[in-house]
């Protein structure tokens, strides 16, 4: 696949006006059905019984922090190597959006963790690789609005992503690496899953929403930058 | 030779401006000498916080001197001097490198058992103290660099050095302080300091590499 036939901001463009909506309009129907199964209609856990749904918004703004995290090594690689401009806005515009699904991850899980295991924190390694995640998250921010030139902070953002990939394994192995009090993986693990199909519909409905919200907002912060840009680039070229 | 000759220019500058190298030691003993001050002189007590303390002091203190890494230089232009050299941007890196590990590092590892034995560390765990000091400042001063290089040119690049690098400090904090926690309950540290060594095969080569980068990136 030839990576600069996306390089072109004007064919970004117009391939939005399609995926944007589309995206939006996903995120919406399979957000208010996994709700609506999650909440209402799938059976209580026979022992965390209802604090089990929190579980539908905590497992996949955990899945999107990651997920996130690595879209943006990647194209913070392509920004790197190839000279992308698009990688770069990519990065910027996903990182609030990333550190947001490690937020919401935190609390959530700070909430279920209370009734569950009679604590709001504990520093166990699953818990505390997941906060140095959403520290990356906010130096990233930091780093790349810290340029006078925004070049230099797109480029320094990017070695700063690579750098901090080294995390992403450690919060997914965690679980199997120590003995943590966060119980390991029951989704995606060799021999199937190991929870009831029931409580697994909705949280793929979840899931595939909470992505389609990730694409649709990425999507639209991406064109808002570019007609930033277009309006700036009028006004810079407008005799005076 | 271009490598030993830029490690020997740093240190000589550091010597010669005398008192930076002795900052970042002298901070670490400050910090270590509030602790028994703030939460009581109790031996049990000050033995059993002992290694993650003298662990984030030595932390904090490496993290003190980053900043001059590569700044001043940056804004006198012996950078760009050194850019056109023709010396692999690595290798710079790692000379750099070399020279704030001599002067930061090395003296955290004299300085390290005698505060330790202040704060009431049994003395089975000293040498296990100076291995993971030994260990783990280096991964520090690799790790540290590729910040100071990003923040370069940076607004505020001090409090963003400490954003940007105590997150990635936390693997070397864990294990180093894990290993002297093993030694002092009589407990195996091998596995822990195993580990710390590996952070810093990973580092070694990869950090330079990383900071050359970033550094690249700032004489743009």
């Amino acid at each position: 696949m030839n990576l600069h036939r996306f390089a072109n901001p004007a064919r970004f463009l117009r391939i939005a006006r399609v995926v944007t909506p589309l995206a939006g309009w996903i995120a919406v129907a399979t957000l208010l059905a996994g709700a609506v199964f999650g909440l209402v209609l799938s059976p209580p856990d026979y022992q965390q019984s209802e604090t089990v749904r929190i579980m539908y918004v905590h497992v996949p703004s955990a899945w999107l922090a990651l997920q996130s995290y690595i879209a943006m090594a990647l194209a913070a690689a392509v920004a790197l190597v190839w000279k992308h401009p698009l990688a770069d806005l990519f990065v910027k515009a996903a990182a609030p959006v990333g550190a947001g699904f490690t937020l919401l991850c935190l609390i959530t899980g700070s909430f279920w963790g209370r009734p569950t295991w009679g604590a709001w924190w504990v520093w166990d390694a699953r818990l505390t690789s997941m906060l140095v995640l959403l520290f990356l998250y906010v130096g990233y921010m930091a780093l790349a609005g810290a340029f006078d030139d925004e070049e230099r902070g797109h480029r320094a953002g990017a070695v700063l992503v690579l750098t901090g990939i080294v995390d992403v394994p450690i919060v997914k192995f965690s679980v199997e690496w120590w003995n943590t009090l966060h119980q390991p993986t029951s989704v995606f693990r060799l021999g199937g899953p190991t929870i009831a199909s029931e409580m697994l519909w909705p949280l793929g409905l979840m899931v595939v929403g909470f992505t389609a919200f990730f694409v649709w907002i990425v999507c639209v912060r991406l064109e808002t930058e570019l007609l930033h840009r277009k309006i700036r680039a009028r006004l810079e070229n407008t005799p005076a | 030779m271009n490598f030993i000759a830029l490690v020997r220019r740093d240190l000589r500058l550091a010597l010669r401006q005398g008192t930076d190298a002795f900052v970042s030691l002298l901070f670490f003993v400050l910090v270590l000498v509030l602790v028994p001050l703030a939460i009581g002189p109790e031996p049990q007590l000050l033995a059993r916080v002992a290694p993650g303390l003298i662990w984030i002091a030595a932390l904090l203190s490496v993290l003190l001197s980053l900043e001059r890494m590569f700044q001043s230089e940056y804004e006198d232009g012996s950078l760009d001097q050194l850019a056109l050299s023709g010396i692999p941007f690595a290798l710079i890196v790692a000379a750099k490198v070399t020279a704030q590990w001599l002067t930061t590092g090395l003296p955290l590892l004299l300085a390290g058992p005698i505060l330790a034995a202040m704060l009431a560390l049994p003395n089975d765990a000293q040498a296990v103290l100076l291995l993971s000091l030994l260990l783990g400042t280096p991964t520090l001063s690799l790790v540290g660099a590729i910040g100071a290089a990003l923040v370069v040119g940076a607004r505020r690049g001090g409090v963003l050095l400490a954003l940007l690098v105590l997150p990635l400090y936390v693997p070397v904090l864990i294990f180093a302080a894990g290993a002297i926690d093993a030694a002092a309950a009589g407990l195996p540290a091998r596995p822990h300091l195993l580990l710390l060594a590996g952070c810093l095969a990973v580092s070694l080569p990869l950090a330079p590499l990383a900071a050359a980068a970033a550094l690249k990136d700032a004489l743009r």
